[in-house]
């Protein structure tokens, strides 16, 4: 199985405190530390994990800049074959769809039976998965928290829906899965698997290598623009349950029971 | 002519068995010698552990350790039994050696000559008794009243008690056998009317001799040869057979003893012989098969003796966390005895992990040291587990829990994921600024660095301890200063759970840092960062503990106490890396007990049989399966001592202790204290002298 995996750079959310900037329109990134989309981590675990059961290869890719360079490495310390960047000037302020056209351009010139990516980007709005399926024609399933491959030309798949309940699918290859987080656990990568891979190639394509048409990428082009950013005022506060224990316990039964917390 | 004939009838059963007696020696010297050298194989075939410098000190260790029996008495009866044992077979070799030599020299009485051998004879005729009864002892002990620390969970098998009564009682046929030899050969003399020199009175050969005093030279020939012929068997039989089980200690102990660690709190690098530079080149890291162990660790694995003490004694077990030190040694030996057979192809090379081991039983150590501390025989377990981990480290084995925390030190330099500037936000508290006023150090001539790490710099609970210390290096007259935002996380438990090339990075920037600052020396309230600094790192400044700094100060008389004015009851819990691994026993205490008017008393396992709190740095990320919490165990010990306040000297126990009354519902009945917070307390306070020209800290 040749698995492409689509991984993302993003501000971690556990070791930064987001700030907006003073002007309102991004976040105050001076002094962000970044790693890898977490659930595109997950993503490239699966893959691993496909390969190593049915053999084949993993190459992870991304749209970006020289800095988004370091996630490829850490997911080619995990194991991953490959790491590509795609990067161009012209691609910088890319929307979804953006994205979606430039790794649609990355894939046609390769031969991929499974196209994993994360379910979101924890700074994005989880649609270049749906879009680069629709710009493939190949089937899309979101939020898989579980692959089984059948024989070569199937997957077993299952999918998270409301409520805990799981769906159970079968889905042709080729084919582009979003993934959810939880469905395996990666594996720890650290400064000395990384070290390993630093003198590893990691080719990188732009504009002209792929062939993308720059009538539909770059800022200029998106048609989904980002025109505020801010913190929601805070709502009401919690409920403070004054009482005898017993009281507050009845009540507490009550109002987890109300929200459909117990059944 | 008379007593010559006599001499030649009584050692007529030596001459009839001679042959008989030589083929035996030669079997089983030659099995023993065979057995041995297939017990050798894997450890030539092990990871390189020098341990051949410092003769003197290893031999001072085999005075202590060894020929001393030092730690035996930390169990009364058992120890008392192995006391005995130990001395009868010390005293024993040369006699049972010149028994052994009777069979191959025709002479009966070879060994030491005169008076000097006579008082050996004599002091070995007890010996052998004092042995003999001890067997019996042991047996019925074993049997009858096993201590719980023998029983065997299901878990790891069936329980050891057949093959340890089995070698017991070889031993007791052995000394009964030699006895009877002894006895048989004493009364034939008497009986040809030869001055025989007399066995020591109420021994087992004396008494045998009595109950054969009528028998013929004859029959006492066939008692001599009968006995000569248990005797050899038996010897042999036991040397060949104490290389498949616990008593194999009798052979490798000396050795195991002589090689022991000689530094404690320190950590056996990833590979010996390999400089940091060079460590990138190493393929793998730790130990993944069986084959990674050092040769010494592998000695160790022969050399446990299956008493028990160290999983009586270590937390993870008492919390019922799925880690047994006991069967990490046991089981590697099985392992060892089964893949490294007497006959066929030796060797396997699968993973231990998954295996032998699981991932659970590693990460459950808190590397707290109870079990080394307690172990007779020396046995390393730390550095096993940290090899072990190293190993599942380099194969991205971790945790997911540990994954986070891990990827936060090594992006943020420490395990929260905080902003390096806010390190050093706990000296802006405004009510702290009023009294004391800490500078960031940038090379300004201050001659003391205070090394704060991260959960005292982060933790707003823990700050405190920061702010006490502060104050305490401020009434000292301490020209003290702080790191900052410079200062990253000790690396302490990163390198304990394994994460060497981490730490190395964490080591690398402090150790920059600190010498850039130009200070003289380190303090530190941090017991981990105490113990990184003193033996992780290379090429710093000198580094004291506050608890060490504070006991100088308070004997010169520089800082004072008032009294204490409430009846609480305070106890001092060793925290692990203050005790165990620093020896650092006595100045907290000393510190407590120059408070005026503080009624302290002692938890029963205090001291070097402290229990740990459930671990400091990344174990506080790690989420074990136990039935309950170290802490807990440990506030219910204080609670038993009859203290309400528990004093500490290390964050980590801090929070540990705080939690632990919490869930153990002491709430209101129990108090913790860091001893700097106590100290802070109760000193007389000089207040605020001038310090204008300081930098605040920030």
């Amino acid at each position: 199985v040749e698995i492409l995996v689509c991984a993302r750079r993003v501000p971690d959310t556990s070791e930064n405190e987001i700030a907006l900037n003073s002007a309102g329109t991004d976040i105050e990134r001076d002094e962000l530390v970044y790693s890898v989309n977490e659930p595109d981590n997950y993503a490239v675990e699966e893959a691993l994990q496909i390969v190593a059961k049915a053999g084949g290869n993993v190459t992870v890719v991304t749209v970006g800049d020289d800095e988004d360079e370091e996630i490829l490495r850490r997911e080619m310390a995990m194991g991953a074959n490959h790491g590509v960047l795609l990067s161009d000037p012209g691609f910088t302020g890319s929307d979804g769809r953006g994205i979606a056209s430039i790794l649609k351009a990355f894939i046609a010139k390769g031969n991929y039976d499974l196209i994993l990516t994360g379910v979101q980007a924890e700074d994005g709005a989880a649609q270049v998965g749906g879009m680069l399926a629709a710009m493939l024609d190949c089937p899309f399933a979101s939020l898989v928290n579980s692959i089984e491959v059948l024989d070569g030309k199937k997957l077993k798949i299952s999918r998270e829906i409301e409520g805990g309940n799981k769906e159970v699918s079968e889905i042709d290859l080729p084919c582009v899965l979003s993934i959810q987080t939880g469905i395996n656990e990666p594996r720890y990568v650290g400064m000395r698997g990384i070290r390993a891979v630093a003198s590893l190639p990691v080719p990188t394509y732009g504009a002209s290598d792929l062939g993308v048409d720059p009538s539909i990428v770059g800022g200029a082009r998106a048609k989904v623009k980002r025109v505020d950013y801010f913190v929601p005022a805070l709502g009401k506060g919690a409920e403070m349950l004054s009482g005898t224990r017993e009281e507050n316990i009845d009540r507490l039964v009550e109002l987890v029971a109300a929200k459909g917390g117990l059944k | 002519m008379e007593s010559g004939q006599a001499v030649s009838q009584m050692s007529s059963w030596l001459e009839s068995g001679y042959g008989l007696f030589l083929v035996i020696h030669f079997v089983g010297v030659l099995c023993f010698g065979y057995i041995v050298w297939r017990r050798i194989v894997p450890l030539l075939r092990a990871e390189c552990d020098p341990r051949w410098d410092r003769p003197l000190a290893r031999v001072g260790k085999v005075a202590k350790y060894w020929f001393g029996q030092w730690k035996h008495p930390r169990y009364r009866t058992a120890g008392f039994l192995h006391l005995l044992i130990f001395t009868g077979f010390i005293l024993l070799v040369i006699r049972s050696f010149s028994t052994l030599l009777v069979g191959v020299s025709h002479n009966v009485a070879p060994g030491i000559s005169g008076t000097a051998g006579h008082v050996y004879d004599n002091i070995t005729d007890y010996a052998a008794t004092v042995v003999f009864i001890c067997m019996l002892v042991a047996i019925v002990r074993r049997l009858a009243f096993p201590p719980s620390r023998y029983a065997v969970p299901a878990r790891y098998g069936k329980a050891h008690t057949a093959d340890a009564v089995f070698l017991l009682a070889l031993i007791a046929v052995l000394m009964a056998a030699d006895s009877l030899f002894s006895a048989a050969v004493a009364a034939g003399q008497v009986n040809s009317g030869l001055a025989g020199e007399g066995l020591a009175v109420l021994s087992l050969p004396w008494m045998l001799q009595a109950a054969l005093a009528s028998a013929s030279l004859s029959i006492l020939g066939k008692f001599c040869f009968g006995a000569y012929l248990v005797h050899e068997v038996t010897f042999y039989f036991l040397l060949c057979y104490r290389p498949f089980g616990i008593q194999f200690h009798v052979e490798t102990s000396l050795f195991n003893v002589y090689f022991s660690k000689l530094e404690r709190g320190t950590l056996k690098p990833v590979r010996w012989n390999i400089s940091d530079e060079h460590l990138d080149q190493v393929k793998s890291f730790g130990v993944k098969t069986f084959e990674d162990f050092t040769w010494k660790h592998m000695l160790d694995f022969y050399s446990c003796a299956d008493c028990g003490r160290c999983s009586d004694n270590c937390p993870a077990n008492a919390v019922g966390r799925p880690l047994s030190p006991r069967f990490l040694s046991v089981k590697a030996r099985d392992y060892a005895f089964q893949h490294y057979p007497m006959i066929g192809r030796m060797g396997n090379g699968k993973p231990l992990i998954g295996g032998l081991y699981s991932e659970d039983e590693i990460w459950s150590c808190t590397t707290c040291g109870a079990c080394e501390e307690e172990c007779p025989l020396l046995v390393e377990y730390i550095d096993k587990v940290v090899d072990l981990r190293r190993g599942m480290i380099d194969d991205g084995n971790v945790p997911q829990s540990l994954q986070k925390p891990l990827k936060a030190l090594e992006s943020r330099g420490n395990p929260y994921g905080k902003l390096e500037k806010k390190r050093a936000d706990w000296a802006n508290a405004k009510d702290f600024q009023q009294t004391c006023r800490v500078r960031t150090l940038d090379n300004n001539g201050a001659s003391t660095l205070y090394f704060v790490d991260s959960i005292t710099s982060y933790d707003e609970r823990m700050q405190s301890i920061a702010r006490s210390t502060a104050r305490i290096l401020e009434s000292a007259h301490e020209n003290f200063g702080i790191l900052g935002a410079k200062e990253k996380d000790s690396g302490h438990e990163v390198r304990r759970f394994g994460e060497e090339t981490l730490f190395m990075a964490l080591r690398d920037h402090n150790v920059d840092a600190i010498r850039a600052s130009g200070v003289k020396k380190l303090v530190t309230a941090d017991p981990h960062a105490f113990n990184a600094l003193n033996h992780d790192y290379k090429d710093v400044p000198p580094v004291e503990h506050i608890s060490q700094l504070l006991a100088r100060e308070v004997g010169a008389g520089t800082i004072k106490f008032n009294p204490v004015e409430n009846a609480d009851v305070y106890t001092y819990h060793d925290p692990c890396y203050l005790g165990r691994h620093n020896h650092i026993y006595d100045e907290p205490r000393q510190v407590l007990d120059a408070i005026p008017g503080l009624k302290r008393v002692e938890m029963q396992r205090s001291r070097d049989r402290s229990f740990c709190c459930g671990g400091g740095g990344l174990m506080l990320f790690y989420e074990p399966k136990e039935e309950q919490r170290m802490g807990v165990k440990r506030v219910r010990m204080a609670a038993e001592a009859g203290a309400n306040v528990i004093v500490t000297a290390c964050p980590f126990c801090m929070v540990n202790m705080e939690d632990a009354i919490k869930v153990a519902g002491l709430e209101g009945k129990m108090t913790a204290i860091d001893l700097t917070e106590l100290v802070d307390r109760q000193m007389v306070w000089p207040g605020i002298k001038a310090m204008a020209t300081s930098v605040v800290g920030g």
